[in-house]
C-alpha cells in the first residue's frame, strides 16, 4: 500500500516537473508580452519527434544528449521567429495574436503530420536510464527519477534566474508594469525576445524529455497544450511561482485521477480548475494588478 | 476588442433617411436572391455538391452562434464545438432510442446543448478575454473527453453509428436533396433566432459589454446575467447545429466536437468577420470547401491551408471577409 501511494506521487512529481519546464515560457510570455502562445503544444511535440528521430537507431545517451541539443536549438529558433510574428500585431487586441498563433499551431501540427505520418511514434528512454531503482520494497523506473531530477534543476535554474539576477529584475519588473519599465528609459526588447526564445526552447527540451513517457503522434500537441494551460491559469498568469505550484498539483491530480476515476480523469482536472477559479479568480499566484487581460 | 463594429449595427442606424431606402430594396433583393439560390440548388447541382452544401449549412449555424459570443459579446470560445458535440449526441441517441421523427432530435439536441453550456458556462463567463479562450479551451477538452470514455452512449472513439434517417411526417428523407432542405430550413431558423436577438435590446446590450464592460456594470446592468444568457443561447443553437451534423452524416464522432472543431469554426468566425452574421456564414462555407472539397486533393492536409489562410486574415484582414466592405476605421 504504501509502495502504491509512493509510486502514484512519484508519478506525480514528474508529470508535475514536465509540466512546469513547459508552463513556465508560456507564463512569462503572456505576462510580459501579453501573447498566449497557443503553438505552444505543437512546439512541444516538434521536440518529441525531433527526439523520436534522433533516437530511433537505438537510445544512448550519446543520441538522448544530442536530441536534448537539436531541441534545443529549433526551440530557440522557433522562439525568435515567433516574437518576430507576433510583434507586427503588438498594438492589436491581444485575441489577435492568441488567434496568430492557433493558426501557426494548426500549420505545425499538419507539417509535422505530413513528415512524421499519423502513427504513434514510442521512444524509449536512453539505455544507462531505463532500468529501475529499488525503493522501499518495490521498483521504480529510473527514468521518471531523472526527469524528476532534471525538474528541480530547471526550476531551481530559473528561479534563480528570475528572481536573483539583473535580468530576471527587469523580466519581472516588465511583468508587473511594462509600460513603467519602457518610461523609465529601459529597453527591454531584447529580453522580451530572449524569454520568448527560452521559453520555447523549454518545450522543446520538455518534448524531447516527455517523449520516453508519452511518446509522439498527433494530437497530443492539444493534450500538452491544455494541460501547460489549466497549469497556467491555476497557477496564476506571469508568475513562475505559480507554476511551479499549478504543475505539481496538476501532476499529482493527472496520476491520482487516472489512477482512481480512470476514464473521467478529465472530471477532477476540470474540477480543480473551477475550484482554484471560484475561490481566485486570477489564479494561486496572480496579482491583483500587472498582467492585464 | 473595441475596434469590432458590425455593418449590421450600422445598416439599423441608418434606416429612415431617402438614399438608404433604395439600398434597402437593394437588399431585399439581395436577400430573396440569396433564399431562391439557397432553395434551388439540389435541383442543380450533383448529390455530392448538395450534401456538402447540407455539411456547409450545419457548419455556418455552429459559426453564427459562436459569432454571438465572438463577435457580438466579445467572448472568444475556443470550446465552442462541445456543446456542437452535446447537440449531435443527443440527437442520435434520440433517433437511435426514442423516435426519428422531425423535429424532436433537433429539440432534444438543442435542449442538450442549453443545458451543456448553462452547466458550464456559469463559470466561464465569470473571465473574460484570453483568460475566457483559456477556460473554454478546458470545458470544450474534458467534454471531448466524456465523449471518448462514455462508450456505453457515445460508443467511445468509435463513435455513433447506426444513426436512422430523419422522418418527416412518417416519410424517411433518404434523398440528399429532401434533407438538404429539411437541414436548410433549421438552419434559417437558428440564424433568424440570433439575428433577431442581436437585434433586440438584449443584443444591444450585449454589444455594450463587448465595448466597456465596466460601464456597463455601472449603469446597472447584471453582466454576468446577461453573459451567461448568450452563452447559454449560443450553446442552444450550437445543439441545434450539431442535430443537423447527426440528420447529415448519422455517424458522430469525438472528433466532431474536438478541439480542431472548435479552433475552424473560431476560424471561421474571424475570416468572416467577426460581429457580422453572415461574414460568418461566409467564413464557415469557406472552412467546410478546403476541408472537405479540396481537402482530398491535398492528401488530407486542408487543416494545413486552412492555417495558412488563418496566419494571412490575422495579418491582413483583421475584419475578416465582412470587413472589406467598410474602408474607414470604425471605433
Amino acid at each position: 500500500m504504501i509502495t502504491a501511494n509512493l509510486t502514484s506521487i512519484l508519478n506525480g512529481l514528474s508529470i508535475g516537473f514536465l509540466l512546469f519546464i513547459l508552463a513556465v515560457g508560456l507564463t512569462l510570455v503572456f505576462g510580459m508580452m501579453d501573447v498566449l502562445n497557443l503553438a505552444h503544444g505543437s512546439i512541444y511535440l516538434v521536440g518529441a519527434y525531433l527526439g523520436w528521430s534522433i533516437m530511433s537507431d537505438g537510445a544512448s545517451l550519446a543520441t538522448f544528449a544530442a536530441a536534448l541539443g537539436v531541441a534545443a536549438i529549433a526551440g530557440l529558433a522557433i522562439g525568435g521567429a515567433l516574437s518576430l510574428l507576433t510583434k507586427p500585431l503588438a498594438r492589436r487586441p491581444h485575441l489577435d495574436q492568441a488567434l496568430l498563433t492557433l493558426g501557426l499551431a494548426l500549420i505545425i501540427a499538419e507539417t509535422l503530420s505530413i513528415t512524421f505520418g499519423n502513427d504513434v511514434r514510442a521512444v524509449s528512454a536512453p539505455a544507462v536510464l531505463s532500468g529501475s531503482v529499488q525503493i522501499a520494497d518495490g521498483y521504480y523506473p529510473m527514468y521518471r527519477l531523472f526527469l524528476i531530477a532534471v525538474g528541480v534543476t530547471l526550476a531551481v535554474a530559473v528561479y534563480v534566474l528570475v528572481e536573483r539576477t539583473r535580468a530576471g529584475a527587469l523580466i519581472r519588473a516588465t511583468v508587473a508594469d511594462r509600460d513603467m519599465v519602457a518610461a523609465i528609459g529601459i529597453d527591454n526588447r531584447r529580453i522580451k525576445i530572449a524569454v520568448f526564445a527560452a521559453g520555447t526552447m523549454l518545450a522543446t527540451t520538455a518534448g524531447v524529455l516527455g517523449a520516453p513517457l508519452y511518446g509522439a503522434r498527433p494530437g497530443l500537441d492539444w493534450t500538452i497544450l491544455i494541460l501547460a494551460l489549466v497549469v497556467v491559469v491555476i497557477g496564476g498568469l506571469g508568475s513562475v511561482k505559480g507554476a511551479l505550484v499549478g504543475a505539481l498539483i496538476i501532476g499529482q491530480i493527472e496520476t491520482l485521477g487516472r489512477a482512481l476515476f480512470a476514464d473521467f480523469a478529465s472530471f477532477v482536472l476540470f474540477g480543480a480548475l473551477a475550484l482554484v477559479l471560484v475561490l481566485r479568480p486570477r489564479g494561486l499566484f496572480g496579482a491583483a494588478t500587472g498582467a492585464r487581460v | 476588442m473595441s475596434a469590432v463594429v458590425t455593418a449590421d449595427s450600422a445598416a439599423v442606424t441608418n434606416t429612415g433617411s431617402p438614399g438608404t431606402r433604395r439600398r434597402d430594396r437593394a437588399r431585399l433583393l439581395l436577400v430573396a436572391a440569396l433564399v431562391i439560390a439557397f432553395v434551388g440548388l439540389p435541383f442543380v447541382a450533383d448529390p455530392f455538391a448538395t450534401s456538402t452544401a447540407t455539411r456547409i449549412l450545419a457548419f455556418a449555424l455552429l459559426a453564427v452562434s459562436l459569432d454571438l459570443l465572438v463577435g457580438v459579446t466579445g467572448l472568444p470560445s475556443l470550446g465552442h464545438a462541445a456543446y456542437f458535440g452535446v447537440g449531435a449526441y443527443t440527437a442520435g441517441w434520440v433517433s437511435i432510442n426514442v423516435t426519428a421523427e422531425a423535429p424532436i432530435p433537433l429539440l432534444a439536441g438543442l435542449l442538450m446543448g442549453a443545458i451543456a453550456a448553462g452547466a458550464t458556462g456559469w463559470l466561464a463567463v465569470r473571465s473574460a478575454g484570453i483568460f475566457f479562450l483559456m477556460l473554454t479551451l478546458a470545458i470544450g477538452e474534458v467534454l471531448h473527453q466524456v465523449a471518448h470514455s462514455w462508450q456505453s452512449v457515445t460508443g467511445g472513439s468509435d463513435g455513433m453509428y447506426g444513426i436512422p434517417t430523419v422522418n418527416v411526417a412518417g416519410t424517411a428523407l433518404a434523398n440528399p436533396g429532401l434533407l438538404y432542405w429539411y437541414v436548410l430550413v433549421a438552419f434559417g431558423a437558428g440564424y433568424l433566432l440570433i439575428r433577431t436577438v442581436v437585434r433586440s435590446s438584449f443584443g444591444t446590450a450585449l454589444r455594450g459589454i463587448h465595448g466597456n464592460e465596466p460601464r456597463m456594470r455601472a449603469l446597472g446592468y447584471p453582466v454576468f446575467r446577461y453573459k451567461l444568457a448568450a452563452f447559454v443561447l449560443a450553446g442552444a443553437v450550437a445543439g441545434l447545429a450539431g442535430g443537423l451534423l447527426t440528420a447529415q452524416q448519422r455517424l458522430v464522432t469525438p472528433e466532431d466536437m474536438g478541439f480542431t472543431t472548435g479552433a475552424l469554426v473560431l476560424l471561421a468566425v474571424v475570416i468572416g468577420g467577426a460581429g457580422t452574421l453572415w461574414g460568418a456564414c461566409l467564413g464557415a462555407a469557406l472552412v467546410v470547401l478546403v476541408r472537405d472539397y479540396f481537402g482530398p486533393a491535398l492528401d488530407g492536409h486542408g487543416p494545413l491551408l486552412l492555417g495558412i489562410v488563418f496566419v494571412l486574415v490575422v495579418y491582413l484582414m483583421p475584419r475578416g471577409i465582412a470587413g472589406l466592405r467598410r474602408k474607414e476605421p470604425h471605433s
